[in-house]
């Protein structure tokens, strides 16, 4: 079913996040911020906090909403509109991990802390690229009542700020998650990744050596929720990626002129900005319906329409960001020029989680072949 | 007056079951998809008393005024009547201009006279309805309509020709947009608009032989044609007004229209069926990876259109270009079609190169639905000309 749902938490958050993304993430900022340690400002990072934001996705009784991943959705969709960096998203899925598969104790313990302001993170990618979360090169052996890690992690952001990251692991043959904590980890562990989209701070984890108690292994291993809420969250910054860009485009098509007409005038720029406008509309539709689908019982239907999001948004995202560096002519070749801070994003969300031919190829099944 | 959920489900049952009746057997000659691909005597005739039959039976204008002819209930009874068409295949209503067009503006605007005149003979079909807006040296640019109208007493005399006008040999009236004045300020200020009758001396459509090898359309010529001036709607002049508010019932932006399957319509899910049973080198194309993710993108944007209409029920959604979704419906769905149709082709292997005949996969309606899928895509303003529209009225782009 083609349904839509948008509550009024839903219309408050995004209304909440259009004024707090716009004031405190404009795109001089953005760039200021690139050349700066951390990813977001600290005092932005605590009236994030306060603002509850941290929170929506925890339970009450661990101190967050209880609201759910849809309602994240507007917020983030905000942030990726002004390219605003922030261990926001790494951080909601950690804990989305934790109310998902966590014991009561991990939940008791880490919760509260994140609700509060504390930053987590996940380290699911490793360096062979593989984008099947299940197929994990690291291993951990238990014994004794400790486990200890071998392997590496990739592309885990804002690593040095987090208090605990939720790691993947190969434990007796089996794909698991482990919370390891921040002051569980050897001086040298972290070490910075150079990345597309600057406005990440993406670690590459060593884990070699690391040892953890065993409790400290998620009583579940729900990957595919895992899966599901990153794909929704790298879509919603997506959709509001190209909504980001697609202004940055219509502001110089229609102030920059070339032979005496302004550029936006030429159709050979005005009508694919109009089909960037369209996938604009139809992401949003997609996540949207996505975020909606994602409260219901229906494991196929979510499935379908998180992945088909994905799948739409990435390759509208970086039609998008490439059509913009190509319209700025020759600023857009430049470093100053905006286009290309809409385009490494792009590129990152692309990558991240599955391309679309990666998605496509999973929807596959669910959508072509007959039930036997 | 409320609705019970139980009169609804009641008349759902209802409705189902009458068109599963009563759908008309196989004619034994190939069915158009829609109105604008009438091409015999024996399609039109099939095809009008298929609509009379359902009016007749109080499925169609359900929501339009009793007292002029419809059925004087609620708009969700007809969106569930034709629901029921589309479930069922039945063949569509042909009288599209009358019931979306003409009938919906004449209940905006017409006096009580036009009224009573003309609506119940559109919903019953007995009244065919054409539309004489384009042009043939003004496809998509409908300001530039050079067709004259002199006023002449009671009477305007018309000279010039009207291209595209489906049914025209059929129909009883034309929504006429027609140049009342050479010196207006603007090209559009010159422009009347009228409710012509076809009948008058001097007015000839000429059937046209479409890409397809059928016909279906019209060239409408004008040669001195009088027509009565009481048929202008609309006051001289405003003839522009009036037929922007005609094309915002084309666009599908605004309700009002009479309901009823307007057009056979393929779905993405008749593609996925063609690709089980068609073959590519020797096995189902459905196998095919390259087709498994053209067929998966294809889906997506299917759904993707079927959400826009959800969506656009969400204005806090609505945020930054807010018409884009109501400008676009008709650029997208004609787009999509074109290429489902372009696509379904790609699935036969060396059959893609026949044409409608019996060894052709499906006697060629893929092939010939492509070819009239153009209909879509260049009619009611040509896809290039929605993007200058979207580009300038949406975006704010500057005009060229």
């Amino acid at each position: 079913m083609a349904t839509i749902e948008f509550t009024e938490e839903q219309t408050m958050l995004l209304e909440t996040a259009v004024d707090f993304c716009r004031k405190n993430s404009p795109l001089d900022v953005v760039r200021r911020q690139i050349e700066l340690d951390d990813s977001v400002d600290a005092g932005i990072w605590s009236e994030m906090a306060d603002l509850g934001w941290l929170g929506i996705t925890i339970p009450e009784q661990y101190g967050g909403l209880g609201l759910s991943l849809a309602d994240v959705v507007p917020i983030v969709e905000s942030m990726g509109r002004h390219l605003m960096g922030s261990p926001y998203v790494s951080t909601v899925l950690a804990a989305n991990v934790l109310v998902v598969s966590g014991s009561e104790t991990q939940k008791n313990h880490w919760l509260p802390q994140i609700a509060l302001g504390a930053v987590a993170s996940i380290a699911l990618t490793e360096e062979d690229g593989n984008w099947r979360l299940k197929e994990i090169q690291t291993q951990g052996v238990v014994a004794g009542g400790a486990l200890t890690l071998t392997g590496k992690k990739c592309f885990v952001l804002d690593a040095p700020k987090a208090a605990v990251i939720v790691v993947s692991a190969m434990i007796d043959s089996a794909p698991r998650l482990v919370l390891v904590q921040a002051d569980q980890l050897p001086a040298n562990a972290l070490t910075r990744e150079t990345v597309i989209d600057e406005t990440r701070r993406s670690y590459t984890l060593d884990l070699d050596g690391v040892t953890v108690p065993a409790e400290q292994i998620l009583d579940g291993a729900d990957f595919a929720s895992v899966e599901q809420a990153a794909l929704l969250l790298l879509t919603a910054e997506m959709a509001g990626g190209l909504a980001g860009v697609l202004h940055v485009i219509v502001d110089y098509l229609t102030t920059r002129k070339q032979f005496d007409q302004y550029i936006g005038s030429y159709q050979s720029l005005k009508h694919p900005s109009v089909q960037i406008l369209l996938s604009m509309e139809a992401c949003r539709s997609h996540l949207y319906h996505a975020a909606t689908l994602l409260a219901g019982e229906d494991a196929n239907a979510i499935e379908s329409a998180i992945r088909m999001a994905k799948a739409q948004g990435s390759e509208a995202f970086a039609f998008a960001g490439d059509r913009a560096v190509q319209f700025h002519g020759g600023f857009g070749f430049t470093y100053d020029c905006d286009a290309q801070l809409f385009l490494r994003r792009a590129l990152w969300c692309q990558y991240q989680f599955g391309d679309a031919a990666y998605h496509r190829a999973l929807l596959g099944p669910l959508l072509l072949d007959e039930v036997s | 007056m409320t609705t019970t959920q139980a009169e609804l489900k009641e008349f759902e049952e209802q409705a189902d079951r009458w068109f599963l009746e009563n759908k008309p057997a196989n004619p034994g000659f190939i069915l158009p998809e829609t109105f604008m691909e009438v091409g015999t005597d024996s399609q039109f005739e099939f095809l009008r008393n298929w609509q009379n039959k359902v009016y007749e039976n109080g499925y169609v204008g359900m929501a339009w005024p009793k007292e002029y002819g419809g059925g004087g209930v609620d708009q969700v009874f007809q969106d569930i009547a034709t629901k029921a068409m589309a479930k069922h295949r039945v063949p569509f209503l042909p009288n599209t201009i009358g019931l979306n067009w003409a009938g919906p503006l004449i209940l905006m605007m017409g006096s009580e006279a036009e009224k009573a005149k003309y609506i119940k003979g559109i919903l019953s079909a007995e009244d065919m309805w054409c539309q004489g807006f384009s042009e043939p040296d003004h496809g998509s640019d409908l300001g530039s309509a050079q067709c004259k109208a002199v006023k002449d007493g009671d009477e305007y005399v018309v000279n010039g020709s009207k291209i595209w006008t489906s049914l025209g040999s059929y129909a009883k009236y034309m929504i006429l947009l027609a140049r009342t004045s050479q010196e207006s300020k603007s090209k559009y200020a010159g422009l009347s608009f009228f409710l012509a009758p076809m009948q008058a001396e001097g007015i000839e459509p000429r059937p046209i032989k479409k890409l397809t090898g059928e016909y279906g359309f019209c060239q409408t010529f004008f040669n001195d044609a009088r027509i009565p001036a009481s048929c202008m709607i609309g006051n001289e002049g405003e003839g522009w007004k009036v037929a922007m508010a005609t094309l915002t019932f084309e666009r599908g932006a605004t309700g009002g229209q009479a309901g009823g399957l307007a057009m056979m319509d393929l779905t993405i899910d008749d593609i996925v069926k063609l690709a089980r049973r068609a073959k590519r080198n020797g096995r189902p194309a459905i196998e095919d990876a390259h087709v498994r993710n053209e067929l998966v993108d294809l889906i997506t944007e299917s759904q993707n259109n079927s959400l826009m209409a959800a969506r656009a029920k969400v204005p806090a959604l609505a945020t930054d270009w807010p018409t884009a979704i109501s400008m676009s419906g008709k650029l997208r769905s004609s787009e999509l079609k074109r290429r489902m149709c372009q696509f379904a082709i790609s699935l036969q292997g060396a059959n893609g190169a026949r044409y409608v005949s019996k060894d052709a996969v499906d006697g060629g309606m893929w092939q010939r639905s492509y070819l009239n899928a153009f209909s879509g895509t260049i009619g009611g303003g040509t896809t290039q000309i929605q993007h200058n529209i979207i580009g300038e009225r949406v975006l704010g782009l500057p005009k060229g």
